[in-house]
């Protein structure tokens, strides 16, 4: 019985993993995969995309439109339940509410978190990405280098199905022969983007994304990722045989019934349960890591939300994977005489280093855009073509004033017309209305472009979460308090950002929405803000200045692992979820290998 | 895919604006403050009034429809706004128990008593009842906010033609008004067609 209430779970596992998105999802598969008896604890309530996906949904059937409120933020059918900026019951806070201090959290509480919205942008890190202060003297480096997480980098990706291409770009990795799908086609708007960006010297590559865009290889990818397994392969083949490619039609960001595009609840854990070896129990609030007499971990508490019992689960090893901060804020609360400031936080770096991305937006309209003839532009959702960063070369001889890079996500196309589609172009029409509105918004649709800046944030000693001392949740569990400050190099950066992506419209012959910003602390989006919050319990070399080894295991207690976010020593421009699960794929590997040799 | 741009031109085109001094003060019906929930059911098809009750009065859901057929009128494509269920819309939009509806029921029951007003001090008669060209003669002189000179007006109807478009577009018949093709499933997707990106000088 793979799904199992607090009553029904088995007496012990060989690990509890707590958390079902990326990295919860990516342990769980791996060490189920290969014979582990695997609980998952997961907050959140059962979730199943097959039957919830509003698939073909139109905003008229929906409240308002389907426009973003404070109980649906993403938008009606938006595939984040019982989440978003602000979780009913469960608070959190902001220790400043300044602009420049302000940190926002968003969660989602359900099957398999975050994955089941998320934006699906797969890039690699690179061989910079992981040392960085060894090149600028920020920051800290990574324990593990390129050619440690390369193989399951190629792992990951002929598992969950990314596609991209092999540009051979500097500090923008290749992947393994085989590895990537074929990217999809260019809309007019891509290739004018490319056309002009070019010019100015930007490159713009196809994008990454766990988009199916054709079938997996379901008769070679089993036996590449499961060698000398045959019941893992016969499993996947069978599973990977049941994912659909894209109809290239409907937003990913609902989730996807036919499990076309990567959720953890299509990908993951399907394949996981029919191995027979993972139970998950879902509304399993964990809240601390318990320890034993012998100092190793013995398992979990937890709130059961259904009856809101305090419950406990046994295993000889435990993954938290509950998102960077949740994780933190377990161990945090998991005091004990021999810890009390917080579980496997002997260094005092638990919840230190907390990252996000540096995000800017511009938006522009484009007169060569005007007018198209009907075309169907859903295309793959978005990220058909990005720009990777390219100025590495200024960076090094310092003419650029900040020291990481950002890489540019571009938008535009005839895409389904939602509340936006015909408001607030008074700034083109000059206030038209009537007749001469209707043809307005039918030149001006599809003729919107925009440019979205995702860069690196170096760690800093102002940006960390703690146990704020009064305040708890709903359960009575302490919660977060949040710290943030950005440096120069975000601020900088961002400017930098607002006038290129000026820069790529003027050349697209376009105007942008207002002015460009030259003011980085205006154009920056707060802190949290772009969702790739990753640090709290950073991995190192040194057990007085980080949390975990290079394996993501904690220094102070063998079989404590953290496998999500917590454990990045840097936040690259890179989007963090594929870098998560090859992460929580070595981990488990490493677990199981420790099992065999009956060291845990 | 770009949630966060199309949640800054929601959020944008409902930013804050001032009450109207007059309208502001009055009664209103008592808003549900329950909303939808955080785990609404997707699949479910939502009808205005289903969810929390309609508030606007007989007389202001004329009114209402009257000026969103002045934004939107029936031409040779398609018919018009309040065919298609846009009076609806506004009224469940205002209705809503969100930050975002009650930062704009104000202004816009504040535009409708404005423009009542209006067409009393000009013509003797409530805007419902207006001519054409009576009607055209008020909205020509807010509709366009950078040059009116009745700010808060000019700034009500910003807000009511993005709500009327908003209603609008988001219908089969907008969609089919702008040539939309999506929202059906392709065997594969071929991108542009040659002959078009030749035309633009594009490879």
């Amino acid at each position: 019985m793979p799904f199992v209430t607090a009553k029904s779970q088995r007496d012990a596992y060989d690990v509890i993993v707590v958390g079902s998105g990326a990295a919860g999802g990516q342990s769980a598969y791996t060490l189920c995969m290969e014979g582990a008896k695997v609980l998952m604890l997961e907050a959140g309530r059962r979730y199943s995309p097959e039957t919830e996906t509003p698939m073909f949904q139109t905003p008229d059937l929906a409240p308002l439109a389907a426009v973003g409120t404070p109980q649906k933020p993403f938008g009606f059918y938006d595939a984040t339940l019982d989440g978003g900026w602000e979780v009913p019951g469960e608070p959190y806070v902001r220790a400043s509410e300044e602009a420049a201090g302000r940190f926002e959290w968003w969660r989602a509480r359900m099957l398999g978190g975050r994955t089941n919205h998320w934006g699906r942008i797969s890039l690699r890190y690179g061989p910079y990405d992981f040392k960085p202060h060894g090149r600028d003297g920020l920051g800290f480096d990574w324990p593990i280098g390129y050619q440690d997480i390369a193989p399951y980098y190629d792992k990951v990706e002929l598992l969950i199905g990314v596609y991209g291409s092999n540009e051979g770009l500097e500090n923008t990795p290749d992947s393994s022969p085989g590895c990537l799908l074929p990217p999809p086609k260019p809309l007019v708007s891509d290739l004018l983007m490319a056309q002009r960006a070019r010019r100015l010297g930007i490159p713009a590559i196809p994008g990454h994304r766990a988009v199916l865009t054709r079938p997996l290889d379901f008769r070679r990818s089993p036996s590449r990722l499961h060698p000398g397994n045959v019941t893992a392969q016969q499993i996947l083949a069978e599973d990977m045989r049941k994912r659909a490619a894209c109809i290239w039609a409907t937003p990913c960001g609902r989730g996807c019934s036919i499990r076309a595009n990567y959720q953890s609840t299509t990908v993951h854990l399907p394949p996981a349960l029919a191995s027979g070896n993972l139970d998950i129990t879902t509304d399993a609030m964990v809240y601390e890591v318990t320890l034993g007499p012998d100092g190793r971990a013995n398992g979990v508490s937890f709130v059961d939300r259904t009856t809101g019992r305090q419950q406990h689960a046994t295993a000889r090893a435990v993954i938290l994977a509950a998102s960077a901060c949740e994780s933190v804020r377990i161990l945090l609360n998991s005091k004990s005489a021999k810890f009390p400031d917080g579980l496997a936080n002997s260094s005092g770096k638990l919840g230190r280093y907390l990252m996000d991305t540096v995000g800017t937006t511009v938006r522009g309209q484009i007169p060569l855009l005007e007018s198209l003839p009907p075309l169907n532009e859903d295309a793959a959702d978005g990220d058909q073509l990005y720009v990777p960063w390219w100025l590495y070369r200024e960076q090094r001889a310092g003419k650029l004033g900040f020291a990481r890079g950002y890489h540019i996500e571009f938008g535009g196309g005839k895409r389904m017309p939602g509340y936006g589609t015909g408001a607030g172009i008074e700034w083109l029409t000059g206030g038209s209305y009537g007749s001469k509105f209707k043809q307005d918004v039918r030149r001006y649709y599809g003729s919107f472009v925009y440019f979205d800046g995702r860069g690196e944030m170096i760690p800093n000693d102002h940006a960390y979460c703690e146990i704020d001392p009064s305040v708890k949740d709903k359960w009575g569990i302490p919660v977060l308090r949040f710290h943030w400050r950005w440096s120069e190099h975000e601020l900088r950066q961002a400017v930098h950002m607002q006038r290129t992506f000026g820069a790529i419209i003027d050349a697209m012959g376009g105007r942008t929405h207002g002015a460009v910003e030259t003011d980085g602390a205006k154009a920056i989006a707060p802190g949290g803000s772009i969702i790739h919050e990753v640090g709290g319990a950073i991995m190192g070399s040194d057990p007085g200045t980080s949390v975990t080894n290079p394996w993501c295991q904690t220094w102070d207690v063998q079989n404590l692992f953290v496998t999500d976010g917590a454990v990045f020593a840097s936040n690259a421009d890179k989007n963090p979820t594929l870098t998560i699960m090859a992460l929580a794929w070595r981990a488990a590997d490493h677990i199981l290998e420790r099992m065999q040799r009956k060291e845990l | 895919m770009d949630r966060r741009t199309t949640m800054k031109w929601v959020l944008a085109a409902s930013a804050a604006w001032p009450l109207f001094g007059r309208g502001a003060g009055r009664a209103e019906p008592a808003l549900t403050l329950r909303g939808y929930g955080t785990d609404p059911d997707l699949l479910a098809v939502y009808r205005p009034g289903e969810l929390w009750p309609l508030t606007l009065t007989a007389p202001q859901r004329r009114l209402a429809g009257i000026l969103a057929d002045i934004i939107i009128p029936a031409d040779d494509h398609s018919p018009s706004a309040s065919a298609v269920g846009v009076v609806e819309f506004i009224d469940e939009w205002v209705s809503a128990p969100y930050p975002a509806s009650q930062r704009d029921r104000p202004v816009v029951l504040g535009g409708f008593v404005w423009l009542n007003d209006e067409a009393a001090r000009r013509f003797a008669k409530g805007f419902s009842d207006l001519a054409a060209t009576e009607l055209h003669g008020i909205c020509d002189d807010i509709c366009d906010e950078s040059s009116s000179r009745w700010r808060d007006a000019a700034r009500f109807f910003a807000l009511y033609r993005d709500l009327t478009a908003g209603g609008f577009y988001t219908t089969p018949v907008g969609r089919k008004d702008l040539g939309y093709m999506g929202n059906v499933p392709l065997a594969s997707f071929d991108g542009p067609p040659p002959e078009l990106l030749k035309k633009l000088n594009l490879p």
